[in-house]
Parts: structure tokens; sequence; C-alpha cells
């Protein structure tokens, strides 16, 4: 009886070191948040290119974490990408004149969605669309871009240094 | 002779789809009987306790060992490219997706496959299991179920303790000892795991467990029942384990990637 009492108990405590080692990696090593999944309420926002924004990516107001984004769908009426955001219900004061870009955090960090609070008194609502966007910044566009511009100048001072001599 | 080998070579290609077939009517058997083996909670406790409780020591210090030498290496690694505040997501995703599962699963299978397939093997050798069935007592109901179902709740468990410790070994190193930033470390992990990735671990040692289990029960229940029949059965446990438990983690990565 004794020993079988002293099995149940080593048991017990296996099996209840297991489950915390296991909930301790959902919640702590991975950014999954509970409540703010279920409560809060979704924005949406159209933007003409996400880069490489994902589902969870978090949203945040001046580096606060403020929710994530749920989806992101492609809009074949207005040929934009489509981004939901659900925002936790504590932040329910965001003017409903803000606008929300696609930032990266760092060099080679991942992209969230940053919104800059506008000056309007009255705040969104659920289901509410961003009207002022801005795209996420491709890399590749800037590089060629920059180039390119460097590349119809160079023909330009090569004239100048021939007319210099 | 040259004649006679391809008729060797076909009649032991035949013996290893036979064995392929028993282990699934074994496995089979086993599943349907589960849901009632379950009821029987006792049992079961008792296997948890044998299989995961007394694994519990040699799994936390191999845990330790393995992130201490993921920190080392990974620091080491990371550093070349001056992104050492990385390691702690490459230690999370490497412990949580392979490390954690398949260590784990060769240690089990060296611990406590070994000790299951050796005791239902001295069981049938001393016709234990006969005299069971002469009482009309089912032994896989009664005596391989409950081992079988222990192991394959213990995994899963084991696993998530080896990850977890192996995760503040990697600190330990990288962040007491190498001057990694302990809030780099810990916030670039929380931003690159994903829930995903910690059920990827979960699964993949769940099915670890079903394989270690299986292959040690059926082994030690279908041993010779002699002292060198006993001997074999746990070196065969500890082989084909092992070899399973690597041969699944690459189905299931690829099909989970």
């Amino acid at each position: 009886m004794r020993q079988t009492r002293a099995i149940e108990l080593g048991t017990g405590l296996f099996v209840l070191l297991g489950f915390a080692a296991l909930f301790f990696l959902v919640t702590q090593v991975t950014s999954r948040q509970f409540g703010i999944g279920d409560g809060g309420y979704r924005l949406v926002a159209s933007f003409e290119q996400v880069g490489g924004l994902k589902p969870g990516a978090p949203v945040s107001m001046s580096g606060v974490n403020v929710g994530r984004v749920e989806s992101i769908e492609y809009d074949f009426k207005e040929y934009r990408a489509r981004v939901t955001l659900r925002i936790g219900s504590a932040y329910d004061r965001i003017p409903d004149d803000s606008d929300a870009g696609i930032l990266t955090a760092g060099l080679l960090g991942g992209q969230y969605v940053g919104i800059g609070p506008g000056a309007s008194e009255t705040f969104f609502r659920d289901g509410d669309q961003i009207q002022f966007t801005q795209s996420a910044i491709v890399l590749e566009n800037l590089i060629s871009k920059f180039l390119f511009s460097k590349a119809s100048e160079q023909p330009a001072a090569a004239t100048r240094e021939e007319s210099n001599r | 002779m040259i004649a006679a080998l391809p008729r060797e070579l076909l009649a032991s290609l035949r013996e290893a789809l036979a064995t392929l077939g028993r282990y699934a009517f074994f496995l089979l058997r086993l599943l349907a009987a589960t849901p009632r083996g379950l009821l029987r909670f006792g049992l079961v406790v008792q296997q948890v306790h044998n299989a995961g409780a007394l694994s519990l020591v040699i799994i936390m210090l191999s845990g330790l060992f393995v992130g201490m030498v993921l920190g080392l290496q990974g620091f080491d690694l990371l550093q070349r490219f001056g992104s050492e505040e990385s390691l702690g997501v490459a230690v999370a995703l490497g412990l949580l997706k392979e490390l954690g599962p398949v260590v784990t699963a060769l240690l089990f299978a060296g611990r406590a496959g070994t000790a299951l397939a050796s005791e239902l093997g001295l069981m049938r050798a001393t016709d234990q299991l006969a005299a069971m069935e002469m009482m009309a007592v089912d032994p896989v109901r009664r005596v391989v179920l409950p081992r079988f179902l222990g192991s394959v709740i213990s995994m899963p468990l084991l696993a998530a303790i080896f990850s977890l410790i192996g995760l503040f070994g990697a600190q330990l190193i990288g962040v007491q000892l190498m001057g990694v930033d302990a809030g780099q470390f810990w916030s670039q992990m929380k931003g690159a795991v994903e829930l995903d990735d910690v059920m990827e671990g979960v699964i993949k040692s769940g099915v670890f467990g079903v394989a270690c289990g299986l292959v040690a029960v059926y082994e030690g229940y279908h041993s010779v029942p002699t002292a060198e029949g006993v001997g074999r059965a746990t070196t065969r446990t500890v082989v084909i384990s092992s070899v399973l438990v690597l041969l699944l983690d690459y189905m299931l990565t690829a099909v989970m990637l």
C-alpha cells in the first residue's frame, strides 16, 4: 500500500512536470498571447504591397504591442492586399484617421504593422477600415531605383567632364 | 549456389514483410484494446512510473548537456556572422523540432524499451504469460497494453522536459558564459518560434512513443523463451527502435516542414 502510494506520487509529479514544461514551452517560448485572439476588435487595411508580412505578426503603436495580424488576403475588387488586424480591447481609443504602415524590425527582422495615431475626435470601431496606409518597402525595388538613378546620373557627369576638358 | 541466392534473398524479404505484417497486427490489437485498457488506470499509472518517472533523471541530465553543447556550438557558428543574438532562436527550434523528440526517443529506447522487452521476455521464458492464459486472463490486455500505453503517455512529456532543460542549458552557456544579451536571447526566440513548432515536437514525440513502445512490447512478448532469446529480444528492441525513430523522424519532418 505504502509502495503503490509512492509510485502514484512519483508518477503524478512526473506528469505534472511534463505538462508544466509543455505549458512553459507554449506560452513563454512562442509569442502566442492568450486573450487577444478572441477578444478585442478587428480593423481592415488595404496595402499595395505587404512584402513579407505574415499572419500573427505584431501590430504596434509607438513600439507598444497592441494586437496582431489576423489574416492577409488578396482583394480582387481593389487589386490590393487586404490585411485584417485584431486589436486588443484595451486599445479602443485609436483615432479613426490614424495611418497604418508595414515596417521592418531592425535590418533583417520580421515585418510588423505600425499604427500612427491621427488627430480625429472619433475612434475606430469593430470592422472599420484604415484609410491611410503605407506599403512595405521592398528592398530590391529600392536598390534597383537607386542604381537606376545612379546610372542616369553617370552620362551627365561624363559629358560635364568632357566639356571641362 | 548462385541459383539459390535469389531464392534466399526472396525468402528473407518475405520474412521481413511478414514481420512488418505481424507488427501491424499487434499494433491494431493494442489499439483495439486501448479504450478498455485505459479504464484500468492503476496499471497504466504504474507503467507511466516505470517508463517515464524513472527515466526522468537521465532525460534531464542529457537535456542539460545537449542544450549546453548547442549553446556553445551555436554561439561559435553565429558569432562568425555577427548574429549571436539569434542563439535563442537557433537553440529553441533545434531542440523543439529535432533534438528534443529524437534524443529523448533514443534514450527512452535504451532506458525503458530494453527494460520492457527483457521483463516481458522473462515473463515468457518463465511461463508467466502462459499461466495467465490458463487463468483466462488475456496477457496482452493485462500486461502488454499498460506497458505500451505507459510509453505512449510518457514520451511527449519527457521530450517537453528535455527541450525545456536544454533551453536553460543553452541559456546558461550563451548568456551567462558567452555574454549574449539575455533580453535578445528570449525576445528573438519568442518572435521566431511559433506554436506550430512546439506542436511539431509534440506530434513527433507522440509518434516515437508509439514506435518505441510497440517495438519493445512486441519483441519482448514474442521473444524465444530462453536466456539467449531474451537477450536477443533486448538487443533487437534497441536496434529496431533507434532505426525506426530516425526513419520516422525524416518522414515526419518532410511532411510537416
